[in-house]
């Protein structure tokens, strides 16, 4: 056993691991933290994906089953479950995977978002082919991706125009706008605050 | 005075998923997630083998690992195990071997359960897996399809003497659907004869399967990844004899199926006979690569295809062989998969001559069984390929072919000459609109320039127009197959003091929405909020009956007893109504939410007072039993036929082989749409899969039977980097037979896609020659075709 100290979502925690113990074990089984999934056996799916910080204090993403617990000793984790503000706003791509139908069956979308976050940290307006290739890691069997890189494209204006540049972040068009009839579909528009929120 | 408006209709508008707000922060309750005091882990020892018999097990050295409570193989449980079930027995005389969970003498493909461990951690028990030994003596291994039924073939089960599991023929002669296919075919001007091959694909839902069972208490608690959880409850009941009432299953969120989940399978029977053995919480939870290895595989069928036809395009007769690989066993509903096949390989032609045959073989592989689609995108592959080739051969437009034996616009319905008929359509108008989003003259002008130029990339565009049959099904037609369950479907409502209202459905969503797409409807028929809808699903305890999620099917038949339901309700509510304003039921009317007295817009009542008036029950007349909670039962009285028209143009490069789809263009007909957002989402990921079986997946079996893709790493599902956006455009019949006009789509995407890109690499190489390639295709593939072709 070794004692390892990693702070996850925000909150300090020691314990004693064994040291085959993955980084996706230790959240899920010792700390209680199932949002985090896995979804292979050979690093291929993204389904684990959470952010870690890098020695430098960066937050970049890494697939939480290729890391071992003590790898993560002394470092700061975010999980899907941490992603979203303490007052539980939802992260800009949280709402964007929302609000673009960016998701099915869910299995791979924890992943999936962690993976867009760090991408966009990365490139703050990726092209549609960037986001293709930015998420190359991880995998989805629902939505062939069209939704997926449509939230990430609705993301980075959202971030981009939060982060107060002097004019408004242009609109992004959506992947495929101009030829899919659907992109211009009756959406109504979800003020933010009405973005559901579970109840704890 | 004018009536209020009630609330704008919620059926037909792109509302966000309610589902999503757990699933975007990760508060779900997959069933991985479900964790109980004192539960142990199984692991379970997999063959390594295709076919042996196993002469020996020790499981003493796994007993001896720390924290191992309990090590068991098929001998040590053989009374008790019982044999997983097949529902489809598709002929009288089907050949049904005994499938223990856990092989007992023999094994009959890799990756098959030899023996089972539980321990106090799942690490603990892997370890002790990797410590049991097990002798095996190699009996031949049967493989190959054509091989398997000849005479002097090894046999996957020796004591049937045969790897033939059935032969099932329909003829349209005899039948009386339609005319002589023989005949037809003797005496055609022009006959065209193909092969082709659906490769082995693997569902791959990304939620690998788990299962939970809980002995302690009265009943049986059991948590599974699976599609199908009442089917699971009726069967693990029978086969374990724990009686039905005993038993509760609770199909959690479920992430992903396409089929993969629609099973009884092995795991959850050998987790129930764990919990059993140990009166213990027992966990199973299979990794990436024992999925790939032992959850069923789908299509892997040889078609042997024969068109005759007339000088000026018309088809005349169609006859299809085929050989099924079923596999070790017979799956659940693995049998019938090709049976629901033979139905739509006329697709949406007026074919006047019908003859099918198929052989169900055994081989040394996993059982193949639904794959999303299941039997339809088989038949519309190898349909709509041999169409192109027809063309080919007259030197027609593929459009036109398919134009020339169409069934048009003004006569439906439409009796085929399987004997179904089709509710509605307008093919002629999904392929119009489909042509115009392609630009197709203009892509077809490029072809020409690039053909002309010998450009080292060529342009190929590739049709598929399809239909399939959704919403399985009138019960008597199952049964008449021979299905061993119905097709009807329940919803319950129950409207709650405050006017609140939950919905409980007999179907079992994982992806599709159904608590989005449910609420909606019933937002709309009982005149309450979007938001004061709960949808309840998947737990057999709440929702106690039901047929679960396949097939397309929820929305098609579920989605009507839910319409259903929400009416009786109304009828429930208007005697209440009456009483409080004081006038006779016969005079009131449901508009807009209220419930009000004929002829009069004023002091109407909403479902929420009558359902408080009926909580408080203080003054109702006799005779009303105060609630407004209501059940229905559908039995649908046919199929629903969705339809449409695809388009693919791809760049075939043919010095290096390699195919980049540049447009994709899929036209959808689902009848009337509920949320169009999620019915573009389903149309995106069943493209992709469709795209997926076309260009990149295939399970691979070596000449000893080892699966060589058996992890992520070899079985290569595409990325985000290989897959195009698609353009999505609708029109719409409405399914005649349904009071919301709703079709179904969720295979819709998948039945049409692959031939539309295979179709687009064949079209850009027949200049060089090249009538066929066989999928997934490759660059290798389509690099060798042009050598090929060209030489
Ligand atoms: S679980 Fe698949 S990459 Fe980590
Ligand atoms: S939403 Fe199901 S795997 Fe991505």
């Amino acid at each position: 056993m070794t004692r390892v100290s990693i702070k996850v979502d925000g909150v300090d925690y020691e314990d004693d691991v064994e040291p085959r113990t993955l980084l996706v074990h230790h959240l899920r089984e010792q700390l209680g933290k199932v949002g985090t999934v896995v979804g292979c056996d050979t690093s291929n799916c993204g389904a684990c994906t959470v952010l870690m910080s890098d020695a430098d204090g960066h937050q970049r993403s890494v697939k939480s089953c290729s890391v071992l617990a003590v790898q993560a000793n002394d470092r700061e984790i975010i999980t899907i479950e941490g992603l979203s503000g303490p007052d539980r706003t939802l992260h800009p791509v949280q709402r964007a995977f929302h609000q673009a139908h960016g998701l099915q069956c869910g299995f791979c979308t924890p992943g999936m978002i962690m993976a867009a976050v760090d991408l966009l940290e990365e490139n703050a307006d990726p092209s549609e082919e960037e986001i293709r290739e930015g998420l190359e890691g991880n995998l989805c069997r629902c939505t062939g991706y069209q939704n997926i890189v449509r939230a990430v494209r609705e993301a980075s204006a959202e971030i981009r125009a939060g982060h107060g540049t002097a004019e408004p972040a242009p609109p992004t068009p959506r992947a495929g706008e101009g030829e899919t009839p659907d992109s211009g579909l009756r959406r109504e528009d979800v003020p933010d605050e009405t973005i559901p929120q579970p109840v704890p | 005075m004018t009536i209020t408006e009630g609330p704008a209709l919620e059926v037909g508008s792109a509302r966000r998923r309610k589902e999503d707000a757990r699933l975007i922060t990760g508060r779900t309750t997959w069933t991985e997630n479900v964790t109980l005091p004192g539960m142990l882990h199984l692991a379970i020892l997999r063959s390594p083998m295709a076919h042996a018999r196993i002469t020996a097990i020790d499981v003493a050295p796994a007993l001896a690992v720390k924290g191992v409570v309990d090590v068991f193989s098929g001998r040590d449980v053989a009374d008790v195990q019982g044999s997983l079930p097949c529902a489809w027995p598709v002929t009288e005389d089907m050949v049904r071997p005994d499938r223990p969970p856990i092989a007992v003498d023999e094994v009959r493909f890799m990756g098959e359960a030899v023996a089972v461990v539980a321990a106090r951690s799942r690490a603990a028990a892997l370890d002790a897996i990797a410590a049991i030994e097990v002798d095996y003596e190699s009996l031949p291994t049967v493989l190959d399809l054509e091989a398997a039924i000849a005479d002097d073939a090894d046999l996957v089960h020796a004591d049937k003497g045969t790897n033939k599991g059935y032969t099932w023929v329909f003829d349209s002669a005899a039948a009386g659907t339609g005319g002589d296919a023989a005949a037809a075919i003797d005496g055609a001007e022009l006959v065209i004869r193909r092969r082709y091959v659906q490769q082995r694909l693997i569902p791959a839902f990304m939620e690998p399967r788990s299962v939970v069972v809980d002995p302690t208490g009265d009943v049986y608690s059991i948590w599974s990844a699976t599609q199908i959880p009442h089917i699971l409850r009726f069967l693990l009941s029978v086969v374990t004899g724990t009686p039905e009432h005993k038993v509760r299953v609770i199909a959690p969120d479920v992430g992903g199926g396409f089929g993969g989940k629609l099973q009884v399978t092995p795991e959850e029977l050998i987790t129930f006979i764990a919990a059993r053995r140990l009166g213990k919480p027992v966990k199973f939870t299979e990794s990436r690569s024992e999925s790939l290895v032992s959850a069923h595989h789908g299509r892997d069928m040889i078609q042997d295809v024969e068109l005759a036809a007339r000088r000026d395009g018309t088809v005349v007769g169609l006859r299809v062989k085929l050989l099924a690989n079923m596999g070790a066993y017979m799956g659940l509903v693995g049998p019938g998969v090709p049976i629901l096949g033979a139905f739509m390989y006329n697709a949406i032609y007026k074919f006047p001559a019908y003859r099918f045959e198929c052989v169900g073989v055994f081989t040394n592989t996993v059982i193949t069984d639904a794959y999303r689609g299941a039997g339809r995108p088989e038949a519309t592959y190898a349909i709509e390929r041999i169409m192109d080739e027809l063309a080919d051969e007259l030197g027609l437009d593929p459009l036109e072919v398919r134009r020339r034996n169409w069934i048009n616009a003004d006569e439906f319905p439409f009796t085929t000459v399987c004997g179904l008929q089709y509710d509605s359509g307008d093919y002629a108008k999904a392929t119009d609109r489909a042509m115009e989003l392609f630009g197709y003259d203009e892509l077809r002008q490029e072809q020409q320039a690039r053909r002309d130029t010998g450009d080292s990339v060529q342009l190929g565009i590739g049709v598929s127009t399809y239909t399939e049959m959704c919403g399985l099904a009138p019960s008597r037609v199952l049964g008449s197959l021979r299905y061993g369950a119905g097709g009807w479907e329940t919803a319950s409502i129950r409207v709650l003091p405050t006017g609140r209202v939950e919905v409980v459905t007999g179907t079992s969503p994982h992806g599709q929405g159904h608590e989005t797409a449910w609420s909606q409807i019933v937002a709309d028929q009982l005149g309450v909020a979007f938001d004061d809808v709960e949808v309840l699903h998947g737990d057999t305890r709440t929702s106690y009956k039901g047929l679960d999620t396949y097939g397309s099917r929820s929305l098609a038949v579920g989605g009507i007893a839910l319409y259903n339901a929400c009416q009786k309700v109304i009828e429930k509510a208007k005697p209440v109504a009456a009483h409080m304003l004081e006038c006779d039921p016969a005079d009131i009317e449901f508009t807009g939410g209220q419930f009000r007295v004929r002829g009069n817009p004023d002091g109407g009542r909403t479902l929420a007072d009558c359902s408080l008036a009926v909580f408080a029950a203080h003054d109702l007349p006799d005779g009303i039993e105060p609630t407004l909670d209501a059940d229905a039962v559908y039995d649908p009285v046919n199929f629903s036929f969705p339809h449409g028209t695809h388009l693919c143009a791809t760049e075939v490069d043919t010095e290096t082989g390699r195919v980049t789809i540049r447009k994709y263009v899929a036209v959808d007909d689902v009848g009337r749409v509920i949320n169009p957002l999620i019915v573009e989402g389903q149309v995106h990921g069943g493209v992709a899969q469709g795209i997926a079986q076309a260009l990149f997946e295939e399970a691979v079996y070596d000449s000893d039977g080892n699966l060589m893709t058996g992890t992520f790493v070899d079985y290569t599902l595409p990325t985000a980097a290989d897959l195009p956006s698609i353009v999505t455009d609708r029109t719409e019949s409405p399914a005649p037979d349904h009071p919301l006009g709703t079709k179904g789509v969720g295979e819709a995407g998948t039945i049409a896609s692959t031939p539309a890109v295979v179709n687009a690499i064949v079209d850009a190489l027949r200049p060089l020659g090249v009538h066929d390639i066989a999928m997934p295709c490759t660059p290798e593939r389509v690099w060798r075709a042009v050598q090929g072709g060209a030489a």
